[in-house]
This record gives C-alpha cells, structure tokens and sequence, in this order.
C-alpha cells in the first residue's frame, strides 16, 4: 500500500477542509483500504472520521428511520427499533460480507463508495431514503449516478440517512458465494405513496424496476410479475452470471421478495 | 509518522508507526506477534482476525493509527497461565485444524462466536465462520471443535 498522510478529524468541519480531489474520508475501510493495497486506488491524504460521535447512531420516529453514517452493519442488524420498524432493513445488513467486515464496515461508506453489487443503494431506493450530507440534503434516485459514483463533491460528507419507514418490504439476493455481494439483489418496498423495487447486481449502479413497479402498482403479488419482460440489455456479464442470467434472477428474486413482504 | 498507545494482550504499548501501517503490520512486524496470519491481505480470508475492544475484526484492513487508545487480543492473548483457552483445546481435540494457516483467525472468530450466543447451532457456526476460509477445506472438525468448546465454556 503506498503511503499517506493520516488524520483523525474531530468534527465534520474540520473533516471536510482537510479534504481535497486527493484524499478519501475513512470510516470502516472495508473497501478504502483492499482498493489501496491492490492498487487501485491511492490517496494523499486519509481523513478518518470513525470518531465523530455525530455521526454514529439510529433514531426511529413514526415515519423514518435515520442512520448516521458511521453506524456500521452489526449495529444495524442487532438494532430491535429498526427491525420493529423495518424488518428487511436490519435482515439486509445481517447479510453484508461477514461477521467481521459488519463489525467494522458502516452505512455511509457503503453509499458513498456506490459497488454496483453492494446491498445498501437498494434499500435506498425501495425506501424513498434521503441522504443528508454536511451541505445538503439528496433523495437517492438523484443520489446513485453510476458505477462506483455518486453526486457527492470531494469536501462533502455524507452526515445520515433518513429511511421512509413502508407498510412492507422485503429484500431478497442471490449472493455471490464467496464475498456475499449481490449477484442480483431486490429489494421491494409498498408505501402508502408508491411502491418501490430497489435492484442491486444487476446492471452498473442500483436504479428502480419501473416495470415491476407498474406491475405490481396494479396488483401487489408476485403472479403480477409473471408477464413481465426484463431486458437483459445493459445487464452486467461477468464469471459469475451472465445478463440473460442476471435478468432472470431480477425477476425470480422480485417475486420472492413479494412473497416475503 | 504516527505515535499510538494501545494496549495488546494487556500489554501497554506505545510506538511510533506509519500512516499506513496496518494493524496486522504492527502486530507481526513491530510487536513481533506472528500468531496473527496474513492470507488474502485484503479482508477475505480470515487469518488475520484478532479482537479489538471486544470484536472480532480483520487485522489487515484496520489502520494501527486508528487504532490509538484500543484493547486488542490476539491469539497469543488466549491462554492463561500456561493453559490453552478452551477453544485452542477443543481444536486440539477435535483436530480442528489440519495445515493450520487459517487456525488463528478460526478460533479468534469462533470465541467472538461464543460470547455473543453460548450454544450455536451448526448452521449458526458455519454461517459466523463465513469470512474465514479453509484451504483444506477442514470445516467439517472446526465446526465439531466450535460446538465442543461451547459445551466447556
């Protein structure tokens, strides 16, 4: 790993000027720190921002569910409020690499750093989430912009995520057997606004299924889905699975997803 | 360059370290604690899983400088008074280890294990020992010698 320069920011304020086009915010470092060892990624500066207390902590309210940024997966998947509130939240951070990356990989660094396969960007989208950062406040369908990139400038940090709490949801993957990415992951979410279908894994960042949304907008159960045709265009191909493979879980996973709501 | 107390294996333990030291880095370079092994190098393995304040974490992908003020136990830290902790017995026992590369991370994984939840399921053990890999694939004895243990501690 080539070296930096380290720093262990005290607040946001302070984390965010010390930020430049040459540095990266630190908090978990599941995926910061591989990306450097092997190269492909490299950095002047490393601002660590594990220890501002402001960002760590889940506050549930009538209609949301807000996660600061720094809360890593273990938190969230032993919390009892958020699994009164959302179930299928607290089972997807259950399901996140392993026991030792949930105790140290956190909310915010999963959504800042976007892996197409990651399993947080889908519950962003089923769950009309905001993304509060130090300057303002995105909704995640503007948020996700591509493979491994998201609207954020380089001095912005994400401060929480605000979750609109739904009447169900489910989220359901196919994980890859070794990492426990998602090869495809759904997630399906019915509010008294809409319904969502969150899709992570299958195509080069997260988005929302509109056509299972209109299918299932029309008849919430997973027979809807039967008649819908997912293209496989534009679906990742790789070792793992192939697009047309990639589009067929898309839609088994929804139907399970539905079935589990 | 970074200076940083912590305490290792109830050890206190100052040095002055890299920015990008890892804490495995520290552990086998500097405090000479070769217990703790490198496989992957990248958090996929296991090998290097030691216990700070209290959780089992991958040793190689946590930053020793952002470790400053932190407890760490490695293995080395187990056994007490010349006696093998019950897990490193169980092991023994139950062959749970053949090579022995992945052994480390093994049972400091399967001890984080056993403090959350005192008599695991086979299938709780297998799916906690998920980021620990076996090259010998041995998993069939690790999992007997994690339920042993259970049934000393």
């Amino acid at each position: 790993m080539k070296t930096f320069n380290y720093h262990s920011a005290k607040d946001v304020k302070e984390a965010s000027k010390l930020a430049s086009s040459n540095s990266a915010f630190l908090a978990g470092g599941m995926t910061t720190i591989p990306s450097m060892k092997l190269g492909l990624a490299s950095y002047k500066d490393i601002i660590d921002i594990k220890r501002i207390k402001k960002l760590s902590g889940i506050k549930v309210s009538g209609k949301t569910v807000t996660i600061g940024a720094t809360t890593k997966h273990s938190e969230v998947a032993s919390s009892k409020d958020i699994k009164k509130a959302i179930p299928s939240l607290t089972a997807l951070a259950e399901g996140i690499g392993d026991p030792q990356v949930r105790n140290r990989g956190t909310i915010g660094g999963s959504i800042a750093n976007n892996d197409p396969a990651a399993d947080y960007p889908a519950a962003c989208i089923a769950l009309d989430a905001t993304i509060h950062t130090n300057n303002r406040s995105i909704d995640a369908e503007k948020f996700f912009r591509g493979m491994f990139e998201t609207c954020l400038k380089s001095t912005e940090i994400i401060e929480s995520i605000e979750f609109s709490i739904p009447q169900k949801s489910s989220y359901q993957k196919l994980p890859n057997p070794a990492s426990r990415y998602a090869i495809v992951g759904v997630y399906v979410a019915q509010h008294k606004t809409g319904i969502n279908v969150g899709v992570t894994g299958a195509k080069s960042s997260v988005y929302n299924e509109k056509d299972l949304v209109a299918a299932l907008t029309k008849n919430f159960s997973s027979s809807a889905i039967d008649n819908v045709k997912i293209s496989s265009s534009g679906m990742n191909s790789d070792i793992h699975a192939s697009a047309e493979y990639r589009a067929n879980m898309v839609k088994a996973f929804a139907k399970k997803a539905v079935d589990a709501c | 360059m970074k200076n940083i107390a912590l305490e290792v294996n109830g050890k206190k333990v100052t040095k002055e370290i890299s920015d990008h030291t890892t804490l495995s880095g520290l552990l086998r370079d500097i405090l000479n604690l070769t217990g703790t092994h490198i496989g992957c190098d990248t958090s996929q393995c296991g090998a290097c899983v030691v216990h700070v304040d209290g959780k089992s974490i991958k040793s190689c992908t946590a930053l020793a400088a952002d470790l400053d003020g932190s407890k760490v136990t490695t293995i080395e830290g187990l056994a007490s008074n010349g006696k093998l902790h019950p897990m490193q017995e169980a092991f023994k026992k139950m062959h749970g280890l053949q090579c022995g590369f992945c052994t480390p991370g093994m049972v400091m994984s399967a001890v984080d294990l056993l403090k959350n939840k005192k008599n695991p399921s086979d299938q709780e053990i297998r799916d906690w020992l998920e980021g620990n890999i076996c090259r010998c694939t041995g998993y069939h004895n690790i999992v007997a010698a994690v339920k042993e243990a259970a049934s000393k501690m």
